[in-house]
């Protein structure tokens, strides 16, 4: 059992793992550490304090742009997810579907294609257009690129799942609809779950597309960030990040169990 | 085919929200993207419908005050400069990824998810405050420099911030996961009887590595490179924040054009250059991966 | 006391006190044995007894937790697999799956160093040796099991190891292969010359193919010797049960005399039979394999009355279930002369056997 005999074991790569995740983890410490400074300039330490975090909450302006940005991500994130699961439905379960792959590769559109392009995209689609409502550019944007995002794992667990089990369902006597709603359904629920919560994170976290399309009167979180960021660094914007941050973690962590619950 | 669970109409109506998204999103409009990269810049920003290559020759050359073209390397170094930033992000991703993908795939199982947990949560962290952590860091008042001037090691380094290398670290910190996991893949999927059968041939630990383990992970580093250099090519927030006014790569080039600048085509013919950066990109890497099959299916 | 100890005896492998634990689980008790030059030599026992672990610390996979293990006379303690001039054939054969077999016959020679010029008639005797010359350029991929096996054979042998390890390498085989490959083995043993270690579970595999055998159960070595030693001559119940099939009896042992004892058997009578390790007081059982058993009983020594309650027809043999009241007996017999069953369920008979064929072995 001994490390130096197991011949699969290469020498100091564990070290470097664990300077690896360091080296993850430290830049996110930083931003939370200073994000408790009562010191109004950053990188100078002056004592423990929560003061930036009720300074932050009371700030209307983010609180605002929180507001759109979770306006925008909850309907992008409904949307998407029902357009993605009736997709990959086809995708993964139809039978004699024509042109599979290039289906696919035009619902994972929006992966291929470099964000800016997404996002200039809608820009010129909305301006031909003549669209001006600034939230409802934001939703439709978010809405295509989130779709792939929902599509893999909803296909990842549909994929995972018997066949066999739906026609037995049909064997038993269930339309094809009970058999859907009473057995594929509640077997794939994890996969639209954490399908669902990707899509949100990545509408809450995208900032190319929001600051592109960035007119209307719709500031997203991010974008709100980016304008605090160009004003300089500030005790205010760790404490900000902080809190996007918790959320995040526990968004991720809540996907992450549900991805790996069988 | 003879247990036939939906009518084939099912299969049209299921995909047709999907299809008809990206068709109105994303397919005409970039068809309006190559439109408008030869069209005419409006006199308030905007653009006309009348043909012109002007945009693409704006990329090559400047315009003097008597119409001639006058060779103007700007736009080329921001294009060359995104290349080699993306290329050398993805090859450092490379080198960092595998001893922590491998180190990771020996642990135990439990602790084996958690560390791919790890490595996964940044990725869901906000983007923008991930970005903005290296500016603190590397800043002129930053967290090094503090610590060098601590250290009594440099008395005044200037800032670390603004320039290829602050954008460098930064690409590394954002995309380095996606590398990860495919490496993680595919050394899981790897057999450790062959390793031991290197072992018991001859092979040393490194004739091992070199000889066994690299080619059979290829498959995972082909896929990390993907992931890794295409977000590179059109990444917006890294030299926006970290890069500066100055040192720009495409990505916020564009994105200027479309904004402060409004210069519409140029922008278009520019996420013209991009996208064809990307497209020559993958379809090398996918006519290699054709051509290695071909290869093996003929013996 | 080894009476078919090979010709030339000089000791391939010797194993002293190895034992091996992991965490709290002693998978291997320190056993010691040896291993001569030029033998068929197997390591046969139940899945978890040990015999794997044993063989990978041959190939250096693994540690000795405790004692020392010797190749040709020097000590390869702490020697890593790449320094230890054995081979293995594994049990999925491990051939490299992006170089083609001529590639992977060269790995080893590539690595020891050999000259291209070598290493090309090296493979290509290799090859033809194995019967594959014609796949030289195939990757193992477009392989069928049964010549997978034969690469990774040619693969092992081609570096002239000092000895072969060989990790149950035909239980991948379907059974019609399995039974061509023991004769392939066991004819490459002898054209090599080079040391077989061969690990399997399966009895009838080991009684066919070795020289001897060493039986391993529970952690440590039940009995070493050649196939027909640890067949006839069993030296405790483990090995009786575990190699070919064999009818155990209570038996109350009444006085040991030599190697033989006085022994109460369920019929209600008392009989004298070779033992092993039978001491008076202590359990034991008496063994009687059911070929030793006459059907009916001819002039045997021992005769019963019982009746016939069950019958398989196996093709060459059919076996018999008597029922005598105290126990059941199974028997065999050869159908040589008959078609089919000869006698039927139900049929009262009388069974014999000899008190010399039987063996009282310590329980």
């Amino acid at each position: 059992m001994s490390a130096g005999t197991d011949v699969r074991r290469y020498p100091g790569f564990g070290l470097f793992s664990l300077l690896f995740f360091l080296y993850l983890y430290l830049p996110i410490a930083v931003v939370v550490f200073y994000s408790f400074n009562a010191n109004r300039i950053v990188a100078n330490w002056g004592g423990f304090s929560l003061h930036w975090y009720y300074a932050a909450l009371s700030n209307s302006a983010l609180v605002g742009a929180v507001k759109t940005s979770l306006f925008v991500a909850a309907i992008a994130t409904v949307l998407s997810t029902v357009v993605a699961l009736m997709a990959a439905l086809v995708l993964v379960r139809g039978r004699d579907v024509r042109f599979r792959r290039v289906s696919e590769t035009v619902v994972n559109l929006p992966l291929l294609l470099p964000e800016i392009v997404v996002a200039v995209a809608v820009l010129i689609l909305f301006s031909e257009i003549g669209l001006t409502n600034g939230l409802l550019k934001l939703t439709v944007a978010h809405t295509t690129f989130c779709i792939p995002f929902a599509f893999l794992p909803i296909r990842a667990r549909l994929q995972g799942m018997d066949p066999d089990l739906e026609e037995a369902a049909r064997d038993l006597y269930a339309s094809s609809w009970v058999a859907f709603r009473r057995v594929t359904l509640p077997l794939i629920l994890p996969g639209v779950f954490s399908g669902a919560m990707l899509a949100f994170v990545i509408s809450m976290d995208d900032f190319i597309t929001s600051n592109l399309l960035n007119s209307g009167g719709a500031t997203t979180l991010p974008v709100y960030i980016f304008s605090l960021i160009k004003q300089g660094v500030s005790p205010q914007l760790n404490a900000i990040s902080t809190l996007i941050m918790i959320v995040s973690v526990l968004l991720a962590t809540g996907a992450f169990l549900l991805q790996r619950q069988k | 085919m003879t247990r036939r669970l939906k009518p084939p109409g099912w299969n049209v109506l299921g995909l047709l929200p999907a299809h008809v998204i990206m068709l109105l999103t994303l397919i005409v409009p970039v068809g309006i993207i190559i439109l408008v990269s030869f069209s005419t810049r409006g006199p308030y920003g905007g653009f006309d419908y009348v043909f012109t290559t002007a945009p693409y020759k704006q990329i090559l050359f400047n315009e003097g005050w008597t119409g001639e073209l006058e060779f103007n390397p700007q736009y080329l170094i921001v294009v060359a400069r995104t290349l080699i930033l993306s290329l050398v992000t993805t090859f450092i991703c490379l080198l960092l990824s595998f001893p922590v993908a491998y180190f990771i795939s020996l642990q135990r199982p439990a602790l084996k998810v958690g560390l791919i947990y790890l490595v996964t949560l940044p990725f869901w962290v906000s983007m923008i405050v991930r970005v903005y952590s290296w500016i603190i860091i590397l800043g002129n008042d930053g967290v090094i420099a503090k610590a060098l001037r601590a250290l009594g090691l440099v008395e005044n380094m200037g800032s670390l911030l603004f320039g290829d290398t602050a954008m460098l670290i930064g690409l590394v910190y954002s995309y380095i996961p996606l590398m990860i996991l495919p490496i993680f893949a595919s050394i899981e999927k790897l057999d450790p009887t062959l390793v031991e059968a290197s072992h018991d041939l001859y092979g040393s630990r490194l004739i091992t590595l070199r000889r066994v383990i690299l080619p059979l992970c290829q498959p995972g580093m082909l896929a990390g490179s993907i992931l890794v250099f295409v977000p590179c090519l059109g990444a917006v927030l890294e030299p926006t924040l970290l890069g500066g006014g100055k040192t720009m790569m495409m990505g916020n080039l564009i994105q200027l054009q479309f904004g402060a600048a409004r210069n519409w085509p140029l922008g278009a013919a520019i996420s013209i250059v991009l996208m064809a950066a990307v497209l020559i990109f993958l379809v090398s890497r996918g006519l290699r991966a054709i051509r290695r099959e071909s290869r093996e299916l003929g013996k | 006391m080894d009476k078919s100890r090979p010709i030339e005896m000089n000791k391939a492998v010797e194993i002293k006190g190895v034992s091996k634990t992991f965490g709290n689980y002693q998978a291997l008790k320190p056993v010691t044995f040896d291993i001569y030059e030029n033998e068929f030599f197997t390591l046969l026992g139940p899945s978890g007894c040990g015999k794997t672990t044993l063989l990978r610390m041959i190939a250096g996979f693994e540690q000795p937790s405790t004692g020392a293990i010797s190749l040709r006379g020097s000590n390869i303690q702490g020697l890593p697999p790449h320094k230890r001039r054995v081979n293995t054939v594994f049990q999925s054969y491990a051939l490299f799956p992006h170089m083609t077999l001529e590639q992977n016959i060269g790995f080893g020679l590539e690595n020891l160093g050999w000259t291209k010029d070598r290493r090309d008639k090296r493979v290509a005797d290799m090859l033809r040796l194995v019967h594959m010359e014609e796949f030289a350029a195939r990757k193992p991929q477009q392989l069928s099991g049964g010549q997978r096996q034969r690469v990774a054979l040619a693969r092992a042998l081609a570096p002239e190891p000092e000895v072969l390890l060989l990790d149950e390498p035909l239980s991948a085989l379907d059974l019609k292969l399995r039974q061509a490959m023991r004769d392939e083995l066991r004819t490459l043993q002898r054209q090599t010359g080079i040391t077989f270690v061969f690990v399997t579970h399966d009895q009838e595999e080991a009684l066919d193919m070795s020289d001897r055998i060493c039986v391993l159960g529970d952690g440590h070595i039940q009995q070493l010797g050649t196939p027909a030693d640890i067949y006839e001559e069993p030296s405790n119940r483990f090995v009786a049960d575990f190699i070919g099939e064999t009818n155990f009896l209570d038996a109350e042992v009444l006085s040991v005399k030599g190697d033989h004892a006085t022994v109460s058997i369920p019929f209600g009578m008392t009989m004298i039979v070779p033992h092993k390790q039978a001491a008076v007081g202590a359990p034991a059982v008496m063994s009687i394999r059911p070929e030793k058993i006459s059907l009916p009983s001819q002039d045997n020594q021992i005769v019963v009355d019982g009746t016939i309650v069950g019958a398989n027809y196996l093709g060459g043999y059919t076996h018999y279930v008597v029922e005598t009241g105290t126990t059941r007996l199974r028997v065999s017999k050869r159908n040589s002369l008959s078609r089919g069953r000869t006698f039927e369920v139900g049929q009262p008979i009388k069974v014999g056997f000899s008190a010399e064929s039987a063996r009282v072995l310590g329980a």
